[in-house]
């Protein structure tokens, strides 16, 4: 009987495996291979003149040297890194503030569900979609519908060529990366506040604590791992950050390439030389940095139980 | 029932990973919806002219025996397949994508040339044409002379003497444009009917205003070289006339009178006269006589209108007859106020080459289709007519030029074949190389950066190179 019974058990647990298969197949597939294949193609010669296909010879860490020594990915980095920054700073901002309105049940606000579903809209729009709206807003001349609105409200005199000022085009980029994703950071957040005992709230309110004490002492302290899942999830987006100024500097990065980021870097290898080594050993530098920055978060949320003992 | 259960767990694994699987379709499929899509959104104005054609009396069908029955067609705009549906025998246009001609399905596949599209697609689909399914096959593509070569010194072109087309058939047109689509091993892979020698497009109410004066051989007195253009500039300036609309106009005028290619024995060259454009445009853009946007923005077309307040363009025919909004009321190509001249020094722009691609399965038909198009003078004469082509027939350009009736309504009554043929005669393609797209393209960005004084000119040629490397890696500097 006793046996019957652990051989049953034995036979669900290989119900979970096939259910598996399909995840690893695909996993396998479509992201295991394709890294793998990455790191390989990242040691060889590999590129397209013209029609005639060069290579692939091997060529070892030659590529690596090549990223290296001509120094752009660092300069790419930090435009990547800026740019991000430009958006993250207001985001989490205006989430914190929204979250913090949404979860105080004394503020009573009505039509929270519509709000809701308001910031995170744009976040459903296509990047590219998003960038050609901004592209043709901010347009050089008369006919941009900002440089008009500027003049006809006298603000300006002459129209303002937004894409040939460096301030301007990465500020654009980090301004559509908040309006991007704000709504998504605030609900986020929300979740986490929510998660707060509220006798905390009630506690500190009984002892007179003010609504931004209660924010600053309360809510942000206990918000801490959500934050900083937050801000890495964020940082590792935005290292990968892409459509919004390839599409808003037509791939250029310009002027004078202070708007390319990283992925831009990358995908100037690949789209017309299909430079598959060059490309490769970008991704592999990209991958490590990522990958660094993702054993932080690991570290962070595995350290929450300890910061968690506040009881 | 375990077996029942087992067998479901299975088929559901399978039908899980096969609906992951789904995306990988027929990609031709794909492409092939895709380029109608794309098509029939840009079919605007061709199709107001389907309806107008008279051609339907040549009933017989040139297509050999045994050979397919689509003719396949990669092009990048409506240029070429309003040219066939207006003026090749026989063609009778079904929709926007698709035409006959007797018994062959002609089916069109337009793919703009933004970003590298057109290239890119057809780096996918020629070299593997030879094995392409019957109807698939690509019989014809067409190809700009910016990067014609890395066609024609390909297989994937088929010189045009294999399908039959002899040297007395072809003598009758201007040497430069078969030297573009020659091979290095002296192999012809191409035609075009079109002969694209330019000159300077002026506004004839500012020249009258500015200059006293609208009589092309006049003007021309004032833009005759760069160093009389640049003063001729400045004058304007104060007028309130921009000399061109960007510094981007003048610059094919400067890249096609240099001394040598772009790149010799893997290394890349900047011209003397290249460095001339940056030293002159830098000085206009400083002064406030042009701006820095590109060729093709709203920007550089606001001065097809009177209040783009442009004194100038550097066109060839086709700008002045498709590009500068002569259908719009108020334009200045509307009102026939545009002149045409010779300018600082003899340039060419564009054009369109027909070639074959190897594998084709419609050698007869294709044949026939570029020689009709690019040698026959009735042909050549109604597309003069119809479309103002500047075409590739000197003999033809010449009687136009002596024909004192004809006259262009866009350039206020003007016959500018005499400049036309005389400029393409001294169309010079030697310098000619493979990354010439490329180059000009990334050379023209990188200055713009140098011209709105966002980088150093140091900077700005280090960011060409970079720009270039990117682009051919094989490159040095």
């Amino acid at each position: 009987m006793e046996k019957q019974k652990k051989g049953n058990i034995v036979r669900f647990n290989r119900w979970g495996y096939y259910f598996l298969i399909p995840f690893i197949v695909v996993y396998l597939l479509f992201s295991f291979i394709p890294l793998i294949r990455t790191f390989y193609n990242s040691l060889f010669e590999n590129y397209k003149s013209g029609l005639n296909q060069i290579g692939p010879n091997f060529v070892g860490f030659r590529n690596f040297v090549d990223i290296f020594k001509n120094g752009d990915m660092l300069k790419y980095f930090g435009n990547t890194l800026l740019m991000w920054i430009i958006g993250f700073i207001p985001q989490i901002f205006f989430s914190l503030l929204l979250g913090a309105w949404f979860t105080d049940p004394s503020l009573k606000l009505k039509c929270q569900r519509f709000f809701k579903t308001v910031i995170y809209l744009p976040n459903l729009i296509m990047a590219s979609a998003f960038a050609m709206l901004f592209f043709t807003l901010f347009a050089g001349n008369d006919s941009g519908p900002i440089n008009g609105l500027l003049i006809s409200l006298k603000i300006i005199d002459e129209p303002f060529a937004f894409f040939k000022d460096v301030v301007a085009v990465r500020s654009l980029v980090g301004f559509m990366n908040f309006i991007m994703w704000f709504g998504n950071t605030t609900i986020l957040l929300m979740a986490g506040m929510m998660g707060i005992d509220p006798a905390l709230f009630e506690a500190a309110e009984v002892d007179g604590a003010t609504a931004t004490q209660v924010f600053f002492k309360i809510t942000l302290p206990l918000l801490r791992p959500i934050l900083v899942y937050v801000l890495m999830t964020s940082l590792i987006g935005g290292l990968q950050m892409f459509d919004v100024p390839q599409v808003l500097t037509n791939g250029k990065g310009d002027p004078n390439r202070s708007a390319m980021t990283l992925i831009m870097y990358l995908n100037r290898h690949i789209s017309v030389s299909k430079n598959w080594g060059m490309g490769g050993a970008l991704s592999v530098v990209l991958f490590f940095v990522t990958g660094a920055l993702s054993l932080v978060v690991y570290k962070v949320s595995n350290g929450k139980k300890k910061d968690n003992s506040y009881k | 029932m375990r077996k029942f259960n087992r067998f479901m767990a299975l088929s559901l694994t399978v039908a899980m990973a096969a609906a992951s699987f789904a995306g990988c379709g027929d990609k031709t499929q794909d492409s092939t919806t895709a380029a109608t899509t794309a098509a029939t959104t840009k079919a605007t104005d061709a199709g107001t002219d389907a309806g107008t054609d008279s051609t339907t009396t040549a009933a017989a069908t040139p297509s050999g025996e045994g050979e397919g029955s689509v003719l396949n067609i990669q092009c990048w705009n409506e240029e070429f397949k309003s040219r066939v549906t207006d003026h090749y025998p026989g063609y009778t246009e079904v929709d926007a994508t698709h035409g006959k001609i007797g018994d062959v399905d002609v089916v069109w596949t337009i793919t703009p040339t933004d970003n590298n599209a057109y290239q890119n697609h057809l780096d996918e689909i020629l070299p593997g044409n030879a094995d392409a399914a019957a109807d698939d096959k690509v019989d014809i593509f067409l190809m700009e002379a910016d990067y014609a070569l890395k066609y024609v010194n390909n297989d994937v072109s088929m010189p045009v003497a294999d399908l039959g087309i002899a040297d007395a058939d072809i003598a009758d047109q201007y040497q430069y444009t078969k030297d573009i689509v020659t091979s290095s091993d002296g192999k012809l892979k191409g035609l075009s009917w079109q002969a694209c020698s330019a000159g300077l497009i002026y506004n004839r109410d500012a020249a009258a205003e500015v200059l006293g004066t609208e009589d092309p051989d006049a003007v021309q007195e004032f833009v005759k070289d760069w160093a009389t253009f640049n003063t001729t500039a400045a004058k304007l300036k104060d007028a309130g006339y921009k000399v061109v609309s960007t510094v981007n106009d003048t610059y094919r005028v400067y890249s096609n009178n240099v001394s040598g290619p772009w790149v010799t024995d893997g290394k890349i060259t900047i011209d003397a006269n290249i460095s001339q454009w940056v030293t002159d445009s830098k000085a206009l853009v400083d002064a406030g006589e042009t701006t820095t946007f590109g060729l093709w923005s709203d920007e550089w077309s606001a001065g097809f209108y009177p209040d783009g307040k442009v004194f100038s363009y550097f066109g060839p025919a086709w700008l002045i007859n498709f590009c500068m909004a002569a259908d719009t009321a108020g334009s200045i190509a509307n009102s026939g106020r545009w002149g045409y001249t010779v300018g600082p020094q003899s340039f060419y722009w564009g054009g369109t080459w027909i070639a074959a691609a190897n594998g084709t399965d419609n050698p007869t038909l294709v044949k026939d289709i570029m020689l009709t198009m690019t040698t026959d003078k009735a042909v050549l004469k109604e597309i003069v007519e119809k479309d103002s082509d500047c075409v590739n027939c000197p003999t033809l350009l010449n009687e136009l030029a002596a024909d004192t009736s004809f006259s262009s309504k866009i350039l206020g009554g003007q016959n500018p074949y005499a400049m036309l043929a005389a400029g393409a005669e001294k169309v010079d393609m030697s310098n000619i190389s493979a990354y010439d797209q490329g180059c000009n393209e990334e050379f023209q960005n990188a200055m713009t950066n140098y011209f709105d004084g966002k980088a150093t000119l140091e900077e700005a040629t280090d960011n060409f190179y970079k720009a270039v490397v990117e682009k051919y890696p094989e490159l040095t500097y």
